[in-house]
């Protein structure tokens, strides 16, 4: 319970311009969306949470413990938002639980299912949950991640998948809720997934993704880029991408790629001492850190990588020839839609000092 | 001069109990797999020979032994010479978890015995392998005591033999293997000055030069200002980090992992920049350099000019004149001269960046001279 009261501090005092990812029906003056993990013990919440918001490697989940309270975790990236973690052996709709204080401002509801378990139970229990919030707040997300499908073969994979989804929305219907808002995922820990999954319930909580996307569009026409990432470097869950089809291949290309840059970083970007720094420092103007990889064969993909603020990283994939002449005109657009982005999330100004003399600091040639 | 004999041919050996895990070790290091991917390799029959292509002049020669009690006995005996024969590097592995130390450390000194009968001049590396199995806190002093109970059965190569904690799951495989490349590299010294020149040239923090397929290093140079790097184990991350990208790319874009090669890369940060690039036929070169567009831009530059200089030091590059030359003339007759022009237009303009003629010159006598003296040596049998 401790964590909570970074949460509870609103993010600014100073109002926002923009819309910062506030809901609905939050409360005002908070605009962080909130995140619950929900589901049946045992079926991987606070794995899929250490995973994704603490970079535990997937192997070591085996040992955390059972989750006795709501873990409440505050998470900050270009968006604040909440994480909760739910113990999975909770019930919601206890009288002595204060519902309205859980569920009044929540952003999305994860609902968990172990699709190696049995799991009639836990549909059970997500479609009770579904019908008791779907009067007193309609505007939930209901999120369902069809979790552990490593373990499954491909068949069986969509098997699972596709009885667990038509179960939740045939039951659902029984009870007259037609058109449920209930979204379905199949991830797992071991593979890019749940990190896919994790974006596109982030996605829907950005009012400004629409914008986002226009902007990406621009950038991957005028620059002649085949595919476009937003992505959040802490969590590596992209909080955009430009509207072209997206297939999970690009995404881990992706994904991937920012490790090699952050690693490669670490190593070489410690603090030296500055003896030789005050000739240096001078020169540079970028300290937004760029990346570009150029592969051996004719013809296939090359990366671009561009650090846009503190938390966001912007990565294409290009299929050209050779980025040499391109590579100037790619760097004044990214500028651009850096600009952009500043205006659209206010609080990017906050946190980056402006760097304008970046523009004109670096040499042409 | 036969066009074989400019290969150099280093017999390995890789030997140690039957599922100690040196298959998977060499798969993962020459062959791209990928560390959970192991398990499905089988057991080793008799001995698996795999040459691979390192350095253009270094061939290495890898006998990966299986361990079975049944060919074990065989090495020992009819196969003794056989195999024990002009061997410059051989590879133990132990397993830590192994319940009969005791056993492998006596076939161990069995083999040491043969080895030293065959090739006295031999280089052993013992690697105590699978140490992610031991908990973190023992793992150093468990180390220790494995190693002095070896050294003590290792006979005449007691004073030589190396010893390394490993584990594929990390990237301590990584710092062995970089190790056991460097005994076998024939011209370490002549790369190495040469290293040092360019570094000092292109102003540049540190430079490592490794191979690409490997991605293990041959050798490093650092300056001044990166001597005080916090991260001493940052040559074999450096190592694994590449290996991951390299299969990251291969398995997203489906070609295979041995060809998923970038042709550069480059990081730019307010602090750094790092880039790496195509050195010779297969060596990639990367620099850490100052935050500074133009030691950045005469950098890349000055390597691009410096790379027929390292070809020189790879035989390979520049092999079987007379074949090569009587293609040229066949193919096209035109094309020839003007190479030749074009490679003295490419020596002159190494000499502006180089400023001093004699001193490459130095260099290239004494690189030549090494591996001559090597030659001579390893192909006596």
């Amino acid at each position: 319970m401790e964590d909570l009261h970074h949460a509870e501090t609103p993010a600014t005092d100073i109002p926002p311009r923009f819309h910062t990812g506030r809901l609905p029906n939050s409360k005002s003056g908070d605009g962080k969306p909130r995140l619950l993990l929900m589901g049946q013990r045992r079926s991987g919440k606070s794995s899929i949470s250490s995973v994704v918001f603490h970079k535990l490697a997937p192997s070591e989940t085996l040992y955390l413990e059972t989750t006795t309270h709501i873990k409440k975790e505050s998470m900050h990236s270009f968006m604040d938002f909440q994480v909760w973690d739910f113990p999975g052996h909770l019930d919601y709709f206890d009288p002595i639980i204060d519902t309205e204080n859980i569920f009044q401002e929540i952003g999305a509801l994860i609902w968990v299912i172990d699709a190696q378990d049995e799991y009639l139970d836990a549909i059970q229990r997500l479609n009770t949950t579904i019908l008791n919030l779907h009067h007193t707040y309609p505007t939930i997300n209901v999120e369902v991640f069809v979790h552990k499908v490593d373990g499954l073969s491909d068949d069986y994979k969509s098997d699972t998948f596709r009885d667990i989804s038509q179960r939740v929305q045939d039951e659902l219907a029984d009870h007259g809720y037609d058109n449920a808002p209930v979204s379905f995922y199949s991830t797992s820990i071991y593979d890019h997934s749940i990190f896919e999954a994790f974006s596109k319930v982030i996605q829907k909580l950005i009012p400004q993704l629409p914008a986002l996307e226009n902007l990406l569009n621009n950038l991957c026409q005028t620059c002649r880029v085949e595919k476009a990432y937003l992505f959040d470097i802490m969590s590596k869950i992209y909080i955009a991408t430009d509207t072209s089809p997206t297939d999970i291949a690009s995404y881990e290309v992706c994904s991937d790629y920012i490790d090699t840059v952050i690693d490669i970083s670490e190593i070489y970007g410690w603090d030296r001492p500055a003896e030789d720094g005050s000739a240096e420092l001078l020169e540079t103007g970028n300290d937004d850190a760029e990346s570009l990889v150029v592969f051996e064969r004719k013809g296939s993909h090359y990366l671009y990588l561009r650090e846009i603020n503190k938390y966001l990283a912007l990565v294409c994939i290009m299929n050209d020839e050779g980025p040499g002449e391109k590579k100037a005109l790619l760097d004044y657009d990214v500028r651009r839609f850096q600009e952009g982005l500043k205006e659209m999330f206010p609080r990017t100004d906050r946190d980056v000092p402006p760097t304008e003399g970046a523009a004109s600091g670096q040499p042409s040639g | 001069m036969n066009s074989t004999k400019r290969h150099k041919q280093r017999k390995v050996l890789l030997m140690g109990k039957s599922g100690a895990g040196k298959s998977s070790m060499r798969s993962i290091v020459f062959s791209n797999y990928v560390a959970k991917d192991v398990r499905r390799l089988g057991a080793t029959i008799d001995v698996e020979h795999s040459n691979i292509k390192f350095m253009g002049n270094l061939m290495l020669n890898l006998w990966d032994c299986g361990g079975q009690d049944g060919f074990v006995d065989n090495y020992l005996t009819s196969q003794r010479t056989y195999v024990f024969g002009s061997v410059a590097v051989l590879i133990f592995v132990f397993d830590i978890e192994s319940r009969e130390f005791a056993a492998d450390v006596v076939s161990y000194s069995n083999i040491i015995r043969a080895l030293s009968e065959n090739s006295p001049s031999a280089k052993v590396f013992c690697l105590i392998h699978k140490m992610d199995l031991v908990q973190s806190r023992l793992r150093a002093q468990l180390f220790e005591e494995r190693a002095a109970y070896i050294k003590s059965a290792s006979e005449g190569f007691a004073e030589t033999v190396e010893f390394f904690a490993t584990s594929i799951w990390d990237q301590s495989l990584y710092k062995a293997w970089t190790q056991i490349i460097y005994q076998l590299i024939p011209n370490a010294g002549a790369i190495e000055s040469l290293l040092n020149e360019l570094a000092e040239i292109i102003d540049a923090r540190e430079l490592i030069l490794y191979e690409r397929t490997t991605c293990l290093m041959v050798t490093h140079v650092t300056r001044v200002a990166e001597t005080s790097n916090p991260f001493i184990d940052r040559f074999e991350r450096i190592s694994s980090i590449l290996k991951t990208h390299k299969q990251s790319m291969a398995r997203h874009t489906g070609i295979p992992a041995g060809s998923a090669n970038f042709a550069s890369l480059q990081i730019k940060t307010g602090r750094f920049m790092f880039f790496i690039t195509r050195l010779t036929e297969n060596t990639n070169l990367a620099a850490s350099i100052p935050a500074s567009e133009q030691v950045f831009n005469s950098a890349r530059v000055n390597i691009m000019l410096v790379r027929p200089k390292f070809a020189e030091l790879d035989i390979a590059a520049k092999t079987r004149p007379a074949i090569q030359q009587a293609f040229a003339h066949s193919a096209d007759s035109e094309g020839a001269p003007s190479r030749e022009r074009e490679r003295e237009r490419e020596r002159e303009r190494k000499g502006d960046v180089f400023g001093d003629e004699n001193g490459n010159g130095s260099y290239r006598g004494k690189g030549k001279e090494r591996e001559v003296h090597a030659f001579g040596g390893e192909f006596e049998d």
